[in-house]
């Protein structure tokens, strides 16, 4: 095992070399077409590009010619050149808007989740350049009018979303990473432009998106469709993909607060502390770019960023076994100001279960309360708002405080759930099971299920059952895209009505398929991961769903549009599944050429031996005995025998 | 005995037969199995192109207006004269500069022209009556009692390719050749300004050729514009360290196109430029200003200059959209306690556009708003930006960085004002000058440098597409070389554009890393186990029959003797 590693450190070092060698001989840095990818995968690249000739790096300062700008000021003398400097500003395009929601869950684990929203009135579609930024991030701006993006939602996942002990989440994702994206209708080679955007995106977010390619990329012909407003639901425009082993951390983090008007400088970011954030048990940050309606009848439109992070603190793990909770100890830090460039900024506790404070106690106490149907549900809020300075007190700091006073109640249990096994044994065959739980006592209701699996496990779709309630439950519609070996990955979905109070298996057999020596990862023998399934539902809806957009609302609960009032939308993401691929010894090919060698050398050396030897008839050489007998025979002067 | 010797020749010819096989069988098998595929690319011609050989040519007619020339001298023209100069710049790169001069009277509507009462309107009705192709110039000698030009004014240079030149004692010369030897340093003191200078040949050779330790002012001079590149990103930055106090408002749109787009416009044959602009909040300097009691200002000292820009450098981001050469122009408002900000030089002076620029990265404009609002104002403060005082700080450092020199002119030299675009014609064809010898110095060490490389590593692959890439790339080479010997500058810019895309696509092609590194130890770790034993028994046979060979000769001629 020693070898192929030594060849690989080896190999990595000539390349560095050689990337050396071709620096030296060209002396120039200008990177050419093909580096492309790698310029802009990485943000700090030119700022290491300058740093080259730092230390030719002179400053000077500007002698401006006078007759410049005289000159060009003279050509335009009707330009609006404010004297007073303080007169009344045209309105502004964008706003932004942050939020903070905790939800205090059963197990005694909490949940924080937030939301900041950058909305701004600019048209991408038209096909216009848009090139002048103020609170919308430039990186990302240039990145959907490049590529001609009309929605684009981008997650990073470290952990499992539990729904049966903590619930729905405001914002699924799952585990690892999650890019899908849907192109205008004017790009013309879709999987050309979409390697070209991971690529791009993963410079962006320092995260290994440029693995994403065509086998691990599929169009679901229904799962996903746009949630910003949308003329066209063709998908040919849509890519899905999902990278379940990717690793979350600050790396990702950093380039994601960077995109934020106010930094981590001011507002809820200043809680966004690495070394808190990742010692949890679920941590998640999304970003998510579509078009928007300003108004109902739609007549603008803008362009909405939301990046959401969604963070569950672990009682056992930073609680000390006290069940109390605050933002300081959450995230070692406590609100001090909002951020200036938001229009409202505001912290949502969910007091919902604590109506007479006999579950927890809340201080600050606060007596804004506010009520929003989400997830089907009507919930209650208590409010601090940031933007008004009787909120932080004499302290000038906000630091909320949660103290559990019983440790009872109960969740009921959340209406959707899913997830996913491997069964089976042995290298050869397996079979996927997916289990859907309906728990709605007297209502069915219809889901979508999507499943991409990879080429190298081979899925006897003949052998696909749905069962519910120990009978065979028919599909309404399936679509399946068969694999293609090392192109693309098997496309399952279909919509399967679930039976109330009932769990839908879903099962269907697979092959393991052995693959090229270099195709396997660097650890073949941790497995490899298969993405979460995706189940999206309408869900029926307990309460009135709100469908007014106009209507001012909390950002948590604005995210998937609502159509009608008695369902909701729902997406519930499956665990990722490990399966173990047959792996041979990655020491072998050298073995076998050393062995046949071996053998061939052998007989080729015999042959030849015998080819070339010239044989002749040999004295036979007396035996032991009879020499002895000589020797004695010599002594006593006899002749030998 | 016999039946012995039989079987020895035997197993020998076995021997030797096997070896045979090895030789004409197994080398050219196993040879072309483990062959690289490697294209075949033009060596000779990358070799010839390795020594670069330019030669610029330029058409300069130089008109001479009525008064200056007697009807003798008259007699003579039109005439055509060539002259050469040779600029060797080191071993291996050589240049030559050629003039085609044409001597010409003016035409009757040249001198009505020439008759306007000032220089500027008959630099524009002289544009207007013949347009001269890029890279050509006409030099109108006018007689010393012209009233076009003020006094102490001797050359007027023109806003097009024109220049008007006056020579004093113009009669002293009785025939044309005299008068021609009289007026020629002045015409190349013209020629130095409005056309191709060494200076900037060598400056646009610098990827090419060693600077020589010289003058420290003319490398930073050298070294201030940016390299050329098929296109230019300009994004302007505002820094707003405090928007908790100041509400900054700027219409960059507007000012942009107002400012900045004429000048892009114009240089659209150089390259490709786009704009945006950004805001950055809770962005600061890298540096604590100094508070300084005498002029109650914060003091910004030019030493510490350079570490202003690191902390707001990892902000700005690289384009995510494209791989050109960025150029940052950030406008900083210093904070409400931090104001008012001025820089100052070394000489402990303020600079007056308290704006600085560093080479090939960008410039920085600090404005002080703090002038607008007085102490009890309550914050935060609406403030629209004045764009016009911004932009022509911007707009001068623009054209140091694109490399549009500006260095004074000689005594006697009158430049007129750059009008609306804010580049003459003549400036933009010098530009196109360097341009077009930087770019083909530049793709001619990418291609010579890809060629030596390509040699000495026999394992690298190449694809046809690269050898392609790399055809196209001399091709064009040639092309611009031809181009700029003919004095076509126009399209010499363009084959040296097509020449360094093609170069570099063939550089930096991931291709040529695949099976770049096979090394020896793991070649001889397969081969040994084979090769050892199948070998060695036959070396060892064929040195026997060798050996034996010798003993058998040796005692054929000890037997003669």
């Amino acid at each position: 095992m020693a070898a192929p590693w030594c060849s690989r450190c080896a190999w990595l070092l000539l390349v560095f070399i050689y990337s050396l060698y071709v620096m030296v001989i060209s002396e120039e840095p200008t990177p050419g077409n093909e580096q492309h990818a790698s310029v802009v995968d990485n943000p700090q690249t030119p700022a290491e590009t300058v740093k080259q000739p730092t230390e030719e790096r002179r400053w000077e300062a500007t002698q401006v010619d006078e007759t410049v700008p005289d000159d060009a000021a003279a050509i335009k003398p009707d330009l609006p050149v404010p004297d007073s400097v303080l007169t009344p500003t045209p309105p502004l395009k964008d706003e932004f808007q942050e939020e903070l929601v905790v939800r205090p869950l059963h197990s005694g684990d909490i949940y924080a989740s937030f939301q900041f929203r950058t909305v701004w009135e600019t048209d991408f579609t038209r096909g216009s350049k848009v090139s002048h930024y103020r609170l919308f991030p430039k990186s990302l701006g240039q990145v959907i009018s490049k590529f001609s993006v009309r929605e684009l939602h981008i997650s990073f996942t470290q952990g499992y979303w539990r729904t049966m002990q903590w619930g729905q989440p405001y914002l699924p994702s799952p585990p690892g990473a999650e890019l899908w994206v849907w192109f205008q209708d004017t790009v013309t080679d879709v999987d050309a432009t979409w390697k070209e955007l991971t690529n791009v995106l993963s410079g962006i977010f320092c995260a290994s998106l440029n693995f994403i390619d065509s086998t691990n990329t599929v169009q679901p012909s229904a799962s996903f469709k746009p949630l910003g407003i949308a003329n066209g639901t063709d998908h040919r425009f849509l890519r899905y993909a999902t990278l379940p082993r990717e690793i979350v951390c600050t790396e990702n983090l950093t380039p994601w607060k960077k995109l934020l008007p106010c930094g981590s400088k001011a507002g809820l970011a200043v809680l966004l502390k690495s070394e808190k954030l990742f010692h949890s048990s679920f941590h998640s940050q999304a970003v998510h770019i579509r078009p928007v309606c300003q108004d109902g009848p739609c007549k603008t439109s803008s362009l909405e960023l939301r990046q959401t992070l969604n963070v569950v603190f672990d009682l056992h793990a930073s609680g000390q076994g006290k069940r109390e909770w605050s933002l300081f100890k959450m995230f070692s830090r406590t609100l001090t100001e909002a951020c200036p460039l938001a229009s409202s900024s505001k912290i949502y506790i969910d007091v919902t279960d604590n109506p007479q404070e006999d579950q927890f106690e809340l201080s600050p106490a606060t007596h804004l309360l506010s009520q929003a149907v989400v997830l089907g549900d009507r919930r209650t809020f208590s409010v601090y708002d940031l933007t008004q300075q009787v909120t932080f007190g004499t302290v000038r700091s906000l630091n909320v405080l949660i103290r559990w006073k019983s440790t009872e109640g109960d969740m009921l249990r959340p209406l959707l759930h899913a997830e996913r096994y491997v069964a089976g044994y042995g290298l050869q065959t397996g079979e996927i099971h997916t289990l859907m739980y309906n728990n709605h006592p007297f209502r069915s209701f219809p889901v979508l299920l999507l499943d991409s699996v990879p080429w190298y496990l081979r899925l006897y779709v003949h052998t696909l059952t749905v069962t519910s309630k120990g009978k065979d439950n028919k599909p309404s519609y399936i679509h399946y895209q068969p694999s293609k070996d090392r192109m693309r990955p098997h496309l399952l979905e279909m919509l399967v009505q679930l039976p109330p109070h009932s769990v839908t298996e879903v099962t269907v057999q697979f092959e393991r398929a052995l693959l090229k020596w270099t195709e396997y990862t660097p650890d073949p023998n941790h497995g490899f991961y298969v993405g979460s399934s995706v189940v999206s539902a309408l869900v029926p809806s307990t309460v009135a769903m709100n469908t007014n957009i106009t209507k001012e609302q909390p950002l948590f609960s604005t995210f998937f549009p609502t159509k009608e009032e008695s369902s909701y939308f729902i997406r519930v993401y499956t665990e990722p599944l490990l399966v173990n691929l047959p792996t041979p010894d990655f020491s072998m090919p050298y073995n076998v050429i050393c062995l046949t060698c071996t053998v061939v050398a052998v007989g080729y050396g015999s042959l030849y031996n015998l080819l070339t030897r010239s044989f002749q008839v040999e004295e036979p050489n007396p035996g032991l005995a009879k020499r002895i007998a000589n020797v004695i025979r010599k002594m006593r002067g006899v002749p030998p025998l | 005995m016999a039946t012995a010797e039989v079987e020895r020749r035997r197993g020998q010819l076995a021997a030797l037969s096997i070896a045979a096989v090895v030789i004409i069988v197994g080398v050219p098998l196993w040879w072309k199995t483990t062959e690289t595929y490697r294209a075949w690319l033009p060596v000779s011609q990358i070799r010839e192109l390795a020594k670069l050989q330019l030669q610029l040519s330029a058409d300069v007619e130089v008109v001479f207006a009525r008064g200056t020339v007697t009807p003798e001298q008259q007699k003579k023209v039109p005439l055509t004269q060539t002259q050469e100069e040779d600029h060797a710049v080191d071993e291996d790169t050589a240049l030559k500069y050629r003039y085609e001069t044409k001597y010409r009277t003016a035409t009757i509507m040249e001198e009505d022209a020439l008759n306007k009462p000032n220089a500027a309107e008959a630099d524009l009705s002289l544009h207007v009556l013949s347009e001269s192709p890029c890279g050509s110039l006409v030099i109108y000698v006018i007689p010393e009692s012209s009233s076009l030009l003020p006094e102490d004014v001797k050359v007027y240079i023109g806003q097009r390719r024109t220049a008007l030149l006056r020579v004093p004692q113009m009669r002293t010369a009785k025939t044309l050749e005299q008068l021609l030897h009289h007026l020629q340093p002045h015409i190349k003191q013209v020629l130095r300004v409005m056309s191709f200078s060494r200076a900037d040949i060598t400056a646009a050779l610098s990827d090419r050729v060693r600077f020589h330790p010289g003058n420290k002012e003319s490398i930073a001079d050298s070294m201030r514009a940016f390299k050329s590149s098929p296109g230019y990103e300009i994004t302007f930055s505002l820094l707003n360290p405090d928007p908790k106090s100041h509400r900054l408002h700027w219409d960059i749109e507007g000012a942009a196109q107002t400012y900045i787009q004429p000048l892009l416009t114009k240089m659209s044959p150089v390259a490709n430029f786009s704009i945006d602009s950004q805001t950055l909040h809770y962005a600061m300097l890298g540096v604590n200003p100094r508070f300084d009691n005498t002029r109650s200002a914060y003091m910004l000292n030019a030493d510490s200059l350079a570490h202003v820009i690191n902390p707001v450098e990892a902000r700005l981001g690289s384009n995510a959209a494209s791989s050109n050469p960025v150029l940052n122009f950030l406008l900083y408002v210093p904070d409400a306690y931090h104001s008012p900000l001025y820089i100052q030089d070394q000489n402990k002076q303020e600079v007056p556009s308290n704006a600085f620029h560093s080479p090939r990265w960008g410039g920085i404009m600090v404005y002080n708003v703090d002038s607008y609002y007085g102490p009890e104002a309550e914050f935060p403060v609406d403030i629209n930006i004045n764009m016009a005082k911004v932009m022509g700080v911007f707009l001068a450092q623009l054209r140091l960085l694109l490399g549009v020199q500006s260095s004074p002119p000689p005594p006697g030299f009158l430049v007129a004002p750059c009008g609306s675009t804010g580049l003459a014609d003549w400036e933009l064809d010098r530009l196109m000058w360097s341009r077009s010898v930087e770019n083909i110095a530049t793709a001619t060490t990418t291609i010579t440098s890809l060629a030596q490389l390509l040699d000495q590593i026999g394992n690298i692959v190449i694809n046809d597409n690269i050898a392609e890439q790399v055809s196209s790339a001399v091709t064009s080479l040639q092309l611009a070389v031809a181009e700029l010997e003919a004095g076509n500058l126009k399209f010499a810019l363009q084959f040296s554009k097509e020449a360094i895309q093609a170069s570099e696509k063939a550089f930096f092609d991931p291709s040529l890393l695949h099976l770049l590194y096979f090394p020896d130890d793991q070649k001889f770790a397969i081969y040994i186990p084979l090769f050892l034993p199948m070998c060695v028994p036959i070396l060892l046979s064929l040195i026997k029959i060798a050996s034996e060979a010798r003993q058998k000769r040796r005692e054929k001629q000890a037997k003669k003797d």
